[in-house]
């Protein structure tokens, strides 16, 4: 059944006439729809989420770089202060508690914006980023510390590329604090309509995304470089 | 013969981060996800501070642990799946993986190369020493 062959299609403009961007409007809406394979482009909600993840993807791969530079520095300590000096387990691993029960509680708030329940979504959220919050503040507090010690970036190699990496995943854990600080605010003014809950679930993503950095950054940097 | 109950069968894709499901189950994923990762952490630590374990060994204990919790990170909190729906998130992700991994490998085997066909630094300096007294 074609639109064009329907009596009343003079009478309605036809905005769409090969149905480029209509998968889930109704007629059918699959096997024709010209360029775009079986069934059209899908739901912007899913180009919205794909598009998002490759962007993730690169940022790994940037990250990838600096760990890389981290790897082949790490050594090179100029007569300076060794990781296994400077870095405080105990302190890397309340980080880590902080930052895995942070994503985890951004994954619950996304549970409630989908079942639309403004309270809990709000309640997820500001407790995420109370931890994030956590997290940022020890690791400020260790880099006050090590550049107090006269371990700043510019004292060798190793603590250039030390901090370049993790001041990297800080600047990442604080630019996303602000961003949940915005969600909060636009959950809050406009509700769950489909922009806010695209660039909700984004920020999840973008959360999530950190902590599986940490995970890479934990390892590398504090447990191997603090091993007997 | 492809007819339209066919078509009808495909499920759309899914975005990363979209989960289908009752919120009860969402929530028994995340649970399980945080245990899980949780579980991994500890035995990270555990194993860099134990005297337990063969020395030699740990380092590589440890990069098996922090790669299995990533996949639990995927899986759980990501809902990355081997489902016909997340097709194109795996194949983006192997993409990278891949990225990511010819990044860090070529350097360190790069940089490593270098080092050990570089004169070390106090033979350098006499060399140089050498040619100004020439």
């Amino acid at each position: 059944m074609n639109a064009s062959t329907a009596p009343h299609a003079p009478l309605q403009p036809v905005l769409d006439p090969h149905r480029l961007g209509h998968r889930h409007g109704g007629g059918g809406g699959h096997g024709d729809a010209a360029g775009h394979g079986e069934g059209g482009p899908a739901s912007k909600r899913i180009i919205v989420g794909y598009g998002f993840w490759i962007f993730l993807l690169s940022d790994i791969v940037m990250f990838s770089a600096i760990f890389a530079s981290y790897a082949v520095l790490s050594g090179q300590t100029a007569g300076g202060p060794t990781g296994a000096q400077l870095f405080d387990r105990t302190t890397v691993a309340v980080e880590t508690g902080a930052l895995l029960i942070s994503s985890f509680l951004c994954g619950l708030a996304m549970i409630a914006a989908n079942a639309r329940n403004m309270l809990w979504t709000q309640i997820g959220l500001l407790v995420t980023g109370l931890f994030g919050f956590v997290f940022i503040a020890l690791e400020l507090r260790e880099f006050a510390d090590m550049i107090a010690h006269g371990a700043g970036p510019d004292r060798s190699a190793f603590l250039s590329a030390f901090f370049t990496l993790v001041g990297c995943h800080g600047m990442h854990v604080s630019v996303g604090l602000l961003w949940l600080g915005t969600m909060m605010a636009q959950i809050w003014a406009k509700g769950f309509r489909p922009t806010i809950m695209r660039r909700l679930m984004c920020f999840s993503l973008f959360w999530h995304a950190l902590d599986i950095i940490w995970v890479a950054l934990f390892t590398i940097v504090y447990l191997l470089g603090t091993l007997r | 013969m492809s007819n339209d109950s066919h078509y009808d069968e495909r499920h759309d894709d899914a975005a990363p981060g979209d989960e289908h499901g009752s919120t009860l189950q969402g929530i028994q994923t995340y649970v399980f996800g945080l245990i899980l990762a949780t579980g991994l952490t500890a035995t990270s630590f555990w194993v860099a501070s134990t005297h337990v374990l063969w020395g030699p060994g740990v380092p590589i204990g440890l990069c098996v642990l922090a790669i299995a919790q990533m996949g639990i990170h995927l899986v759980f909190f990501l809902h990355i799946t081997t489902g016909p729906d997340n097709t194109n998130n795996v194949l983006a992700l192997a993409f990278g993986v891949l990225i990511v991994f010819l990044v860090v490998a070529g350097s360190l085997w790069i940089m490593a190369n270098l080092n050990s066909n570089m004169l070390p630094m106090d033979q350098m300096d006499r060399l140089t020493n050498l040619q100004m007294q020439r």
